[in-house]
């Protein structure tokens, strides 16, 4: 026995095994992550049926409660007796519900732990109504009747549909107005800042004469005729929007009037299909995809952090690519391989390992305190004191997280190099080419696989860097995002979001946990997916390019 | 390399190759009597410390194809590298001595290293194409000199090609990546690429003894028609290829010139003892 146990491990099986084991807890771990954020984060825009049920306080009063049943944990039931239940001594563990009741304007939370054994006569009516406000959170209860212009106009059978057509002309409104506040005043608002930064200067240059002045001014009337005109639009449109309210009635009979104007959802989860259900599912998941946020960052999308993350990280590799590439050239090839050569490569590679938020420290000291203050003395005088470039934005963002990836592509791309075979050099310098055309003509695009490799990697690691960006430029919550309509269109100056923030900031900032902990779980698996996408993307222009230049077999 | 065979083993066979033409039709070449291509002038060559080349002398015939034989580490190969300075590449090389190619030394000050390159062209021992297409690898020479305009491009890549006996096969894809043909054919597209920057030496460094006999065949097919308009300098290990195509043969012999003269003679009738103990197996 003793000898085949032996022999077992000599022929290599034992290490296979092994092998293979650790490639399969690897793939547990990966699947695991995903399918955790995905569960707990998806699951979150689904309709949930609503129920209505009894409870039993701990004093003996009852009263109804509406909500949704968000999950169940087990306590100790001695911990609960020291809260002032009366548990029976023989149990030691209780399920306890946790509660999305809405409503937060009557009840003052949102959310309400209650124990399982006090639900009683659990129901789930089919007229109830949920409601997502714009302010305030859902809304749990019964729809009375629909106004209009203080007249109630429909109730009873006929309030649901009445609401439903109503509601659709609200939320068509309310994105006219949306759209002329954000782009048709914001490019005013833009235009009246540019002229007074025009202004001011012509007069620190001393260039300010009538002339000038008379021009700008007429400019300035022209835009604030345009402003008059669009808010006028503005006054007659949420004259329109203001007509219709709902009342509502919650389930401590309290009743409520809600403007039409704030409602962004009003549906029947109890009434409706699969169907719907799926419907309504997905327009959640693309709202949360392409909406931005509301309530403190807990509703509403994720847009503006999406669109921040992917910027950035396209500029950040716009920068990275080239400058990794030319110090990994002169390295490898110009110069001259000794002590020094090898020094400056431990320190390029121990640069890897540097903290990322000592990054955002230098970032923050040299980019913004000392460049960026120079630059705006230098080329923005007439906006201070409020800084330009000298403030976090996304260009020292974007140039802070070039710094934290630049030793990977250095290193990628000396890899890349030094792996051409030294014959293609050769062939190529026998045909009276110099070094720098050899290089220009058949080394760099043989290495560009390399390249991309480096970038692929530098991606990798920005996207999902969140420390260094909270001291250089991403915030909480931007007004507008960094690439407009507006002269100059790519606003590098501008602050940000970004998903990677938008996690900490709802996970750990928020005033609502339980409203943000599923929104955390989502922007999570949108942010591995984002990287994932931006990898993909790099892989495949890899992929092409080592097709072209498939080295030769050696 | 399949694909070579078996588009030409029928040809082959039922044709056969006329080896007699590659046997040189003149046997009486004497090489006071030859145009000098290149002269080399007492050419020492060190690693570091070490003395690769201890004073070379030697006339390069114009317009024939003097052969480089020995042992491996005889210098064979440095010295032709020698002939379009791919020695400056290495690190710690020393060269002392001259090389003059048409009476000027191409080591001195003034030259240009690219434009010597020019002039001297060479194939190595394995077929390195660029990652280019066929097309590319053969204009690559030609834009390296900024000559872009298409119809030159084009009458070039032929002309070149057909040199090296190449056309026919690429003719149809010289669009598709040079990667994809034969290891043969990849040599003969090396040699067309350096014949199409018009060089007037061309160097070959072992230029067969990668490939399969069929296809060395072809090279040296080609060697022999080359040779009516370049200087060449063969390199070999193959004392039977030396014997086919060159005219004159040098046995170089642990970084001495041993011996150099007419390739029938040498072989037949060599002068030293070193040479013939060579040529006849016994040492090698």
């Amino acid at each position: 026995m003793r000898v085949s146990v032996k022999k077992w491990f000599k022929n290599g099986d034992p290490w296979v095994w092994f092998n293979a084991g650790a490639v399969a807890i690897s793939m547990v771990m990966v699947f695991g992550l995903l399918w955790l954020i995905a569960s707990r984060g998806l699951v979150h825009f689904w309709a949930h049926d609503v129920m209505q049920a009894e409870v039993t306080a701990k004093n003996g009063d009852r009263y109804t409660i509406i909500g949704e049943l968000v999950e169940t944990v087990e306590v100790s039931a001695d911990q609960l007796r020291d809260a002032g239940y009366s548990i029976p001594e023989d149990l030691e563990h209780l399920d306890r519900n946790l509660m999305k009741i809405g409503n937060r304007d009557i009840s003052g939370t949102d959310f309400r732990w209650i124990l399982a054994r006090d639900f009683s006569n659990i129901t789930y009516p089919e007229d109830i109504i949920v409601m997502e406000r714009r302010e305030w959170g859902n809304f749990y209860g019964y729809l009375n009747e629909v106004i209009e212009n203080d007249q109630v106009v429909a109730e009873g059978d006929q309030a649901w549909p009445a609401l439903q057509e109503r509601l659709d002309r609200a939320l068509d409104i309310y994105s006219q107005i949306h759209d002329i506040e954000k782009s048709d005043i914001g490019s005013i608002n833009a235009g009246i800042e540019r002229l007074r930064l025009q202004q001011r200067k012509l007069e620190l240059e001393d260039r300010l004469t009538s002339q000038a002045l008379a021009d700008i001014e007429a400019e300035r009337a022209a835009l604030n005729a345009e402003y008059d005109g669009l808010q006028g639009r503005l006054i007659e449109l949420y004259g329109l929007i203001n007509r219709d309210k709902v009342r509502v009635q919650s389930m401590d009979g309290t009743q409520i009037t809600v403007d039409l104007a704030k409602i962004v959802h009003a549906f029947q989860p109890n009434a409706m299909s699969i169907g719907d259900k799926i419907v309504f599912y997905i327009a959640k998941l693309y709202e949360f995809i392409s909406d931005e946020p509301r309530e403190a960052n807990t509703e509403g999308g994720i847009f503006p952090a999406i669109f921040g993350t992917v910027l950035m990280v396209i500029i950040m590799s716009i920068i990275v690519t080239p400058f990794g590439v030319i110090a990994a050239v002169y390295l490898r090839e110009y110069a001259h391989q000794g002590t020094m050569t090898r020094i400056i490569r431990i320190a390029v590679n121990n640069l890897a390992g540097v903290p990322s938020i000592v990054y955002g420290v230098f970032g923050l000291g040299f980019f913004i305190y000392f460049v960026g203050s120079g630059v705006d003395k230098a080329f923005f005088p007439e906006a201070l004191p409020s800084p330009t470039f000298g403030t976090g934005g996304l260009l020292w963002a974007s140039i802070t997280l070039a710094i934290l990836t630049l030793p990977v592509v250095i290193v990628a791309t000396e890899e890349g190099l030094s792996r051409i075979p030294r014959s293609i050099r050769e062939g190529s310098l026998a045909l009276g080419a110099t070094k720098a055309e050899t290089l220009w003509r058949v080394i760099l695009p043989m290495a560009s696989p390399a390249m991309m490799t480096g970038v692929i990697l530098a991606i990798a690691r920005a996207a999902g860097e969140v420390a260094p960006l909270m001291l250089v430029g991403v915030v909480k919550l931007a007004p507008s995002l960094p690439l407009d309509g507006n002269y100059p269109y790519l606003h590098l100056d501008q602050k940000f979001m970004h998903l990677g923030f938008h996690i900490y900031d709802v996970g750990f900032q928020s005033p609502n946990v339980e409203a943000a902990r599923p929104l955390v779980y989502a922007t999570s698996f949108l942010l591995v997916a984002v990287i994932a996408l931006l990898n993909l993307s790099a892989v495949a222009i890899r992929n092409r390019l080592r097709e072209k230049y498939k080295a030769l077999e050696m | 390399m399949t694909q070579d065979s078996n588009t030409e083993n029928t040809n082959e066979r039922s044709h056969g190759i006329d080896i007699s033409s590659l046997q040189r039709s003149d046997n009486n070449l004497r090489l006071e009597d030859e145009k000098v291509a290149l002269k080399v002038e007492d050419l020492r060559l060190s690693y570091g410390e070490k003395e690769a080349l201890h004073g070379i002398n030697m006339t390069i015939p114009q317009n024939r194809v003097t052969a480089f034989i020995g042992p491996s580490g005889c210098g064979k190969s440095t010295l032709l590298r020698c002939f379009n300075r791919m020695n400056d590449l290495v690190d710690g090389v020393n060269i002392q001595g001259k090389v003059l190619l048409e009476g000027s030394d191409i080591y001195d000050r003034e030259v240009e290293v690219a434009d010597l390159r020019r002039r001297v062209g060479m194939v190595f021992q394995k077929p390195n194409p660029f990652p280019k297409s066929i097309y590319e690898n053969v204009a690559y020479g030609l834009r390296i000199q900024g000559i872009n305009s298409k119809r030159v491009l084009d009458e070039t890549v032929e002309w070149s090609l057909k040199s090296a006996a190449l056309w026919d096969e690429v003719k149809d894809r010289l669009n598709d990546s040079a990667l994809g043909l034969s290891g043969g054919q990849q040599q003969r597209l090396v040699i067309a690429r350096t014949v199409a920057v018009k060089p007037e030496v061309l160097l070959l460094d072992e230029p067969a003894s990668a490939l399969d006999p069929l296809s060395t065949l072809k090279i040296e097919e080609l060697i022999h028609q080359l040779k009516d308009d370049y200087t060449i300098v063969i390199v070999t290990h193959n004392m039977q290829q030396a014997a086919r195509v060159s005219d004159y043969t040098a046995f170089m012999y642990m970084g001495d010139l041993i011996e150099f003269g007419n390739t029938d003679q040498l072989f037949t009738n060599p002068e030293k003892k070193q040479t013939e103990d060579y040529i006849t197996g016994r040492y090698g």
